[in-house]
């Protein structure tokens, strides 16, 4: 149970000739829950992004399940979480569609869905418990049952590694608790989990590692650290404003 | 209904049909990644094959099938890129496939009359081999675009998630700029160059008033422009109206009903079931 699921020696990232990431080497082993901590600009998203073969990295190398990501093609065992649904064009999809389209990994294109399918779908739907929302359009879901169809699509593809990008962010309590019986869940039939967080709330007694990054390079890599200062009282809510001085704008008065 | 005894109508009829059905199975996609009027902009592409094959005394729709196919091809390299100079280079290719086109149609011995059949449909001049060209491209398109519906969707709904999927993104994302580039093609004929895009996309728009689902809007939306070209072609056959402004007056029509009965329906509802108040979401900040 220790072959290495994520490897990235050496990763450089840039946008635009700015680098991201500097110098990231790090291991991912299998049935390991690492989180991936570090401020708003970190660089931490663009890791997994990196991770994924979604922005290419300028230096170093990236290897998926003992496979260079160049030739990777198992698809099939990743689940990917992004940050948020993509700004569709607004023709209408249930919930039960979006899911769906996590299947395609294993099906391929040219398949039409079959048994298998459908009751992977009705699994991952009951796993984030969504069932009952199945037929219902994603738009009219709150931010949070939105995030948990996201994770369900993930979890459709019966994926060996999930890569979940601030899964927990602007998540309502009852979600938060949902995705993290979710994986609990997943971890516990041997899931290996990397994911990027702000915060850990009710994911922490899931996470077994936790690496931080700062200003593109890895500060920490280890136990959970803990919060710091106020963050650290028990009944601290966390809160972030998210513009501390409302400009007097045209519209105000 | 007697001039559909005539076999010219017959032919404006059942190619009409065929382009009522194709065109919103893939305008559904197009709606979905915001590229409603991409369509419009291959048509004004494909006007340079037209005039291209009217000066070389080519069949027109042969070379405008190629004019447009490179046109959608160069328009998704532009989109994939996503640069912000990215509408300036749609616009060039836009203004410069209708001004090449309408160059060389002047060039040519064709008439203007010839030149308007081209931009807004004419139902008479669809010969037996030009039904048989939209019949067979018409029905791949529509096999295609439901046959590949999850892949299809996947991609127009998120394409990162279906690069980290595995799916050939690059290749599904050209097949539907080829598909676009041949519907608009086949489509010049019963509704024009300039008004084919209103039927991928306004019977995709009209669907998705009242669908919950992906599936259920392009099955109504399929239906839709199944109604409206017909409807079209018979308003445009017994009151001698152009036949390509017909169809899109016909679906334009379809949607505004659609849209108001929906208002009132809603407006009904609200009235005779009262609502329970919407649970709001605890708040995820302190409010103070």
């Amino acid at each position: 149970m220790t072959s290495p699921v994520i490897t990235v020696e050496h990763g450089v990232v840039g946008y635009d000739g700015r680098p991201v990431l500097r110098d990231i080497s790090l291991t991912v082993t299998a049935g390991e829950v690492v989180a991936i901590l570090g401020a708003n600009g970190s660089g931490k998203s663009t890791l997994i992004r990196a991770v994924l073969g979604l922005v290419p990295i300028s230096a170093g190398s990236v290897t998926l399940f003992d496979r260079p990501l160049r030739r990777f093609r198992q698809w099939a065992r990743i689940g990917y979480v992004p940050q948020r649904l993509g700004a569709a064009g607004g023709v209408p999809a249930t919930v039960r569609e979006v899911v769906a389209s996590g299947r395609l990994a294993r099906r391929g294109v040219l398949r039409p869905p079959g048994r298998a399918d459908r009751s992977a779908v009705d699994a991952a739907l009951r796993a984030v418990g969504l069932a009952d929302r199945a037929g219902d359009p994603v738009s009219t879901l709150s931010g949070g049952q939105q995030q948990r169809t996201l994770i369900a699509r993930a979890l459709a593809g019966q994926p060996e590694l999930l890569v979940l990008d601030e899964p927990t962010a602007g998540v309502d309590a009852a979600s938060q608790e949902a995705f993290a019986g979710a994986l609990r869940d997943f971890v516990t039939r041997g899931g290996t989990v990397l994911l990027v967080a702000h915060e850990l709330g009710p994911l922490r007694p899931v996470i077994s590692r936790a690496v931080v990054v700062h200003e593109g390079r890895i500060a920490h890599d280890g136990a959970v650290p803990d919060p710091a200062g106020h963050h650290a009282e028990p009944d601290h809510d966390h809160v972030h404003p998210h513009c501390y001085d409302e400009p007097a704008g045209l519209w105000s008065n | 209904m007697e001039l559909f005894q005539y076999p010219y109508m017959q032919r404006a009829l059942i190619g009409a049909l065929v382009i009522g059905l194709a065109a919103p199975a893939l305008g559904i996609y197009l709606v979905q990644r915001r590229l409603a009027l991409i369509g419009d902009g291959v048509g004004h592409v494909a006007l340079t094959g037209v005039g291209a094959g009217l000066l070389l005394n080519r069949s027109p729709v042969l070379v405008a099938v190629i004019a447009a196919t490179i046109g959608a091809i160069a328009i998704e390299i532009v989109r994939a890129r996503g640069r912000t100079s990215g509408d300036l280079a749609l616009a060039l290719l836009f203004y410069g496939g209708i001004a090449g086109g309408v160059l060389l149609v002047g060039l040519s011995d064709a008439t203007s009359a010839n030149l308007n059949a081209y931009l807004f449909g004419s139902l008479t001049t669809i010969s037996p081999a030009d039904l048989t060209t939209i019949a067979v491209l018409g029905a791949a398109i529509l096999i295609t675009m439901i046959a590949l519906r999850p892949a299809l969707f996947a991609v127009s709904h998120d394409e990162e998630y279906a690069r980290v999927s595995g799916l050939p993104v690059r290749t599904l994302n050209l097949l539907i700029a080829v598909a676009t580039a041949v519907t608009v093609t086949i489509a010049m004929r019963a509704v024009g160059v300039l008004l084919i895009s209103a039927l991928m996309v306004v019977p995709v728009a009209t669907a998705q008033q009242i669908t919950r689902g992906f599936r259920s809007t392009m099955a109504a939306a399929m239906a839709l422009g199944f109604f409206a070209a017909g409807s079209g072609v018979w308003v445009a056959a017994t009151a001698d109206t152009a036949p390509g402004a017909s169809v899109v007056l016909v679906a334009i029509a379809s949607f505004l009903v659609v849209a108001v009965a929906g208002a009132v329906w809603r407006v009904m509802r609200r009235r005779t079931t009262p609502t329970a108040a919407p649970t709001p979401e605890p708040h995820e900040v302190v409010l103070s």
